[in-house]
Parts: C-alpha cells; sequence; structure tokens
C-alpha cells in the first residue's frame, strides 16, 4: 500500500481523527525553530548597529509578550505569571548586558552573542541542585527564541492573533499551541505528523472539529489562504478544489449534518441488545472540559481519565491542590456515574515541560507510566493524594497504567496504603474503599491476568497499547501502521482471556481502547463478555446504535465462528458483512471516521 | 546609605520563580539598588535570573543590601514579602 499519494487533484491521505467535513480557507503555522547564522563584526559603526538591531528586537519581543499576554483566555489568565517572568528576563541584565558586551568586545553579530548569553546562564543553571529553579532555564530559552526569531525578521507567530475562521495547517501542534488558540475561530486541524491519540486529536475532538493528522508533508504543500477541503471521516484534505468537488462535500456535509442530528438522539437510551442484555457505556476524557461533551453524547460516566494534561501543561509536577481540585471537579460533575482516574501515565514520548529525562532509544519500551512512578514515588504519592482526597466528592475509582506483573501491582498497592495511612494521621477524609483496578495492556498481564485478578476490583484493557505491543507494531510510525490489526486473532484471544480470568475472579472488565468505538467491534466484544465499553465521546450514539440493533445470542454465534478464522483479513470480512447485515447504515462508509476499517484491503 | 537585613527563605518552594519575579517586581518600585549575598557571593536583587541563579530552597538565610534614599523602606517590604511566604500558602 502506498502512503499519502498525491493525486492530480490535489488530494492528500492521511490518518481522520475527529469527524466532520470542513471547507475553508488555510492558516499556516509555522513553528519551525528560527534559522541562526555567525558572523563577525568588521567595523566599528557596524558592531554600533548590530547593538542597535538587537535593542530593537528585544522591544519587539517585549511588545509582542505585552499583545500575547493581554489577549490570554480568561480560562487561563492565572498562568499570565509566566509571561510578567519572561518580560523580566528580556530586561535582565545577565542575558542583555552579557550580550551587547559580546556584540562590542569580541564583535560577533547578535544572534550569536546571544546564543554565548544563554549558554553562559545554562551553564549557571545547570549547577543548580533544585530541579524547580534549574528548570526555569526553559524560561531563558523560550525568551531568547522569540529574540532570535525578532532579529530574522519573523515575529513568533501566536495562535491567538487568529481573527477569521480557518483551518489550521502546522508540522504538528503543541499543547502549548492549543492553549493560546481561540477556538471559536478554527475550523478544524491538519498536521505533518501525530497519530490518533495525538495532542491534536484529542483537542480537535474535545472541540468536536475535525481533524486529519500524519499528511507526512501538508504544511510544505498548503499556503495561506488556499482553499481546502478538509474530510475528518475518510482523512482526507484536497488542496484548492475546483467547483464540482466543493459541491460534492457541501452535498456530504448537510448530509452527515442530519445524520448526526439524528444518532446524537440515541446517545441518551440505554445500550440494550434487542434481547435485553446490557453493556455500559462510557467515555474516555483527557481533559475536565470534556465531561460535558462526554454528557452531551450519552456517556454513562467516564471510564478513562487520563491524567497527563495538567502534568504537560504546568511547569514541573503540578501541586496536590491544582490535581485534587481538577479531579474533584470532574467528580462532582459526572456524579452520580463514576469516573475511573488513570494515575499518570508519563515517560515514553510523554514528559512534563521541564522535566525531560535522557532520551530512550526505544520509549515504548522504556521507563514510562507505573514504571515512572514507582521511580519518583513522590511525584506518584502527590498524585494519589489529590485522587484520594477528592474521592469524597463523588464515585472515583483509580487504576494503574502499565502493569506487567504482581509486583509492580502490589507495590503501587503498598504506596495507596502509605498514603491513605498518611492521610488518616490528618485526619482527611477519603474513600477507604476506592475501588482499584489495573489496565491491561502489556502481554505479560494477560497471560498472568488471573494472577493479578486476585488483587484488584477491576480489569480495564487497554487495547491501543495492547495491540501494539502483540503484534510489535508502532502504531505511529506510518510504514507498519497497517499492520496494526484490532481484529487479529491474537489480540482477540488475549481479550478473551482477560475476560475469563476476570469472570472467574468475580470483578469487572472493561475495555477502553479504540476498539470499544468501533462499531464494528461491538458484537464482538458483546459475545466476549466485556461489561463497559469506554470509547471517544462522539463515537457514543453511534455504538449504542449498534447495541441496540443487534442480541446478544446472535453475537454468540457469530463469536464461535469468528474464533475459528484464522487471520485478521477473514475476521474482518466476517464481521463487516454481518454488521452491514445487521445495520445497512454501516455501508455508507462516508458516515465512519476512517480508523474504523482503516487497515481494510487496499 | 547602605542597609543590610538578613532573611531566612520559610515558603516550600523556596525562592521560586514566581518568587524571584515578585523580589524584582518589588526592587523595581524603589530607587534604591537592591543586592543579594548568600555563601560571600552578592548578585544584583533587580535581574530574576541572578536571584534564581542564587539557588535558595526553604530553609536559606541569605543577606539583603539596599543602596540608597529608600533603602530602609524597600528592606522593610521586603522582608514582609519573605515573611509572608511570597503569598503563598505553605
Amino acid at each position: 500500500m502506498t502512503k499519502n499519494p498525491v493525486q492530480e487533484n490535489n488530494t492528500l491521505q492521511g490518518i481522520a481523527v475527529s469527524p466532520g467535513i470542513i471547507i475553508g480557507k488555510a492558516r499556516l503555522i509555522d513553528r519551525s525553530k528560527a534559522k541562526i547564522s555567525y558572523q563577525y563584526l568588521i567595523s566599528e559603526q557596524q558592531t554600533q548597529q548590530e547593538v542597535k538591531r538587537f535593542k530593537d528586537a528585544l522591544h519587539t519581543t517585549k511588545e509582542q509578550i505585552m499583545v500575547l499576554k493581554n489577549r490570554m483566555p480568561e480560562q487561563i489568565k492565572e498562568h499570565a505569571f509566566i509571561l510578567d517572568t519572561h518580560l523580566m528576563i528580556i530586561d535582565d541584565r545577565m542575558l542583555t548586558e552579557s550580550t551587547i558586551h559580546s556584540i562590542l568586545e569580541e564583535k560577533i553579530n547578535a544572534e550569536w552573542a546571544l546564543k554565548k548569553s544563554v549558554q553562559k546562564i545554562r551553564q549557571l543553571f545547570e549547577q543548580i541542585d533544585y530541579e524547580y529553579i534549574r528548570d526555569r532555564i526553559n524560561d531563558v530559552e523560550n525568551v531568547a527564541e522569540r529574540i532570535l526569531r525578532n532579529l530574522a525578521g519573523k515575529g513568533h507567530e501566536s495562535l491567538a492573533s487568529i481573527e477569521e475562521r480557518v483551518i489550521i495547517v502546522a508540522h504538528d501542534l503543541s499543547p502549548g499551541d492549543t492553549s493560546e488558540l481561540n477556538t471559536a475561530k478554527v475550523l478544524g486541524f491538519i498536521t505533518d505528523v501525530g497519530g490518533r491519540t495525538s495532542h491534536t486529536a484529542i483537542m480537535a475532538q474535545a472541540l468536536k472539529i475535525p481533524a486529519v493528522v500524519g499528511l507526512e508533508s501538508v504544511s510544505h504543500q498548503v499556503q495561506d489562504g488556499m482553499l481546502l477541503i478538509v474530510d475528518g471521516y475518510q482523512g482526507i484534505v484536497i488542496i484548492g478544489p475546483d467547483d464540482d468537488v466543493i459541491i460534492e462535500y457541501e452535498e456530504k456535509r448537510s448530509k452527515h449534518e442530519i445524520y448526526r442530528a439524528t444518532i446524537l438522539q440515541m446517545g441518551h437510551l440505554p445500550a440494550e441488545t434487542l434481547d435485553g442484555h446490557r453493556i455500559a457505556v462510557k467515555a474516555n476524557i483527557e481533559l475536565l472540559e470534556e465531561v460535558e461533551t462526554a454528557r452531551d453524547y450519552g456517556a454513562e460516566g467516564i471510564g478513562l481519565y487520563r491524567t497527563e494534561f495538567l502534568y504537560l501543561m504546568s511547569k514541573g509536577i503540578p501541586d496536590e491542590e491544582m490535581l485534587f481540585s481538577d479531579y474533584k471537579e470532574v467528580a462532582e460533575k459526572i456524579f452520580p456515574a463514576p469516573v475511573t482516574i488513570r494515575t499518570l501515565d508519563l515517560g515514553g514520548d510523554k514528559f512534563p515541560v521541564n522535566h525531560e529525562p535522557t532520551k530512550e532509544v526505544n520509549p515504548a519500551l522504556g521507563l514510562r507510566a507505573i514504571r515512572y512512578c514507582l521511580k519518583e514515588p513522590e511525584i506518584f504519592k502527590n498524585q494519589l493524594r489529590a485522587i484520594l482526597r477528592a474521592s469524597v466528592f463523588g464515585r472515583i475509582q483509580l487504576m494503574f497504567p502499565m502493569i506487567s506483573g504482581l509486583p509492580e501491582l502490589l507495590e503501587s498497592k503498598r504506596i495507596i496504603k502509605e498514603v491513605m495511612g498518611d492521610l488518616e494521621d490528618k485526619n482527611i477524609q477519603f474513600d477507604r474503599d476506592i475501588r482499584i483496578g489495573v489496565m491491561i495492556e502489556v502481554p505479560s498481564a494477560v497471560t498472568t491476568a488471573d494472577i493479578l485478578a486476585e488483587h484488584v476490583d477491576f480489569f480495564s484493557i487497554g487495547t491501543n497499547d495492547l495491540i501494539q505491543y502483540a503484534l510489535a507494531i508502532d502504531r505511529i510510525n506510518e510504514h507498519v501502521a497497517f499492520m496494526y490489526q484490532p481484529y487479529h486473532p491474537a489480540v482477540i484471544r488475549m481479550i478473551q482471556q482477560v475476560v475469563k480470568a476476570a469472570k472467574d475472579a468475580k470483578i469487572t472488565v472493561s475495555l477502553c481502547g479504540e476498539m470499544a468505538g468501533d462499531p464494528f467491534c461491538a458484537s464482538l466484544l458483546l459475545a466476549m463478555g466485556i461489561d463497559e465499553l469506554s470509547m471517544n465521546a462522539w463515537a457514543i450514539p453511534l455504538l449504542k446504535k449498534v447495541i441496540r440493533s443487534i442480541s446478544k445470542a446472535d453475537a454468540d454465534a457469530d463469536l464461535t465462528a469468528i474464533m475459528k478464522l484464522k487471520t485478521a483479513k477473514e475476521v474482518q470480512h466476517f464481521i463487516k458483512k454481518r454488521m452491514e447485515d445487521l445495520i445497512p447504515d454501516l455501508k455508507d462508509k462516508d458516515f465512519f471516521i476512517k480508523n474504523a476499517m482503516n487497515f481494510s484491503v487496499h | 546609605m547602605d542597609e543590610i537585613r538578613n532573611l531566612k527563605i520559610i515558603n516550600d518552594l523556596g525562592l521560586h520563580g514566581r518568587a524571584a519575579a515578585k523580589v524584582v517586581e518589588l526592587a523595581k518600585q524603589y530607587e534604591s539598588k537592591l543586592f543579594f549575598k548568600k555563601d560571600n557571593h552578592e548578585v544584583d536583587g533587580s535581574s530574576i535570573l541572578s536571584i534564581l541563579t542564587l539557588a535558595c530552597p526553604k530553609g536559606t538565610e541569605l543577606q539583603a543590601r539596599a543602596e540608597g534614599k529608600d533603602a530602609r523602606e524597600l528592606l522593610d517590604k521586603l522582608s514582609e514579602l519573605v515573611e509572608n511566604r511570597f503569598g503563598e500558602q505553605k
């Protein structure tokens, strides 16, 4: 199969990560670092000019930061102090005087001199023993980068300054970029890199706007102001479409809107089969703000609250109070339904700002999730305290990610006991019977599920990672992503093994990977005996519709047949045919995000 | 006129980014020049980077020196800020 063919009509294929169709103008965000040149200056006059050029750049940088500060949206106003710090750094003698000194004495250009100053400051900071002070070097570097861009005559583009409704085109978007964004002005996102669980994907879903990622070089092919069509179902981007194509997509778009409106009503009905079998349908969220989206789509609780965002957003480790109030609010908002909070899944490719450890060759197999937490028990305890304190304000369950065997689980539980003891000593209330579970996402946890089951209240199968680990496929890697096969017999057998271990131990088993929201998988998972499915909120209405259209008896019969199939392709063809016969809607592929059948035969 | 004051950092986070910013903010409002000295190393109190590189966690004792007409007033306000944990809870 080929990826991203540029056809004559300028159609690009990427990964669909947030549904919807939009037609609009491109707004290119260039986030590449300013290139710097190194030059010696010859005359006195040149050095004087260089000093002036540097001072002008300082002045411009200052003005830009002031503008940014004034435009900060209300919700994040409290973070404005970071910008105040940046303003102080621009004025700081350690940075400015030493740079001017270098220009005059060493006769070098401003960019070079500034780099030298930053280097000197960095050396001083590196000697500081206290991480949260040492990490402030990042502010210096951030400011220096802005100044460099201004020296190059290229201002730092702020997403906050976008005034018209546009489609954001970027190489990649960071949490910092999206927090600057005036979301009311953004029609959709398209990026060169990223996968289904990238930050861009998650933000787009939360904002309910279409997004396509993994387009490889779209940011080089598109220019500001070009007309684009973004199809967030099929993962297609069309650059400069002609009139016929525009009309075709306009029609598609209105058809979708009508369909979505009808299906949304489905969201609030129970997920019950024709023969009366119920399954709980919950939402996966990453931000507090998504709780409402989840309820709108009919979630019966939050099956997975990913807690990394606050860590990635704040400079350093967020304090317990901040975490506590966030967890408390989520619990209160979704109450009386429960929320399952997953403890930190940092590490791998995600580390808190300013907390980056040494680069790992193989991050997915490295120091991440529970391994990282057990290595940094203070960070772990800080979060556990916040979760436990919040547990009296709603129905909170707690689960550990990436457990690979019993010792990790026991050690994690021991730390919880310790934190509980502390809270008791301080007379702080918490839910003593808080339900504790583990994510089953490492093959070794699957094969030892019976052992783990004796020590927890529930399992939650994280298929995204499990499939990657089981099939040895990095799904972010565009070259092998097509081999990421949820329907692989190995995956189905693994899920079945976990469900059996859970049933034998009489504990609940849920599934929270993308498979949970795949309408084609619903029948299979139901038959296997999964108690609860947790998915992206927008996938809930359709999933409920599917469940309401099938019977458990048929699903059971299908499962028996599926277990005899030998390859992912056979399973997929079987499921696809069965489901399309039962629910003809599923045939209209335009209605579904391409994820579901992403690896279908090309 | 030189004024000298001994200070002890009592907030949990020490003289971290936000606290240092408050010190610089305060120093800006006075004519007098402000300096901090720790382990015989003196730095400019109007430079946030200098204050940070002095590395003062909770419990650090350091000396503040102000030079100028309103030196005493500046140091009074500074002591107050430090004693109030820079407005932080802990």
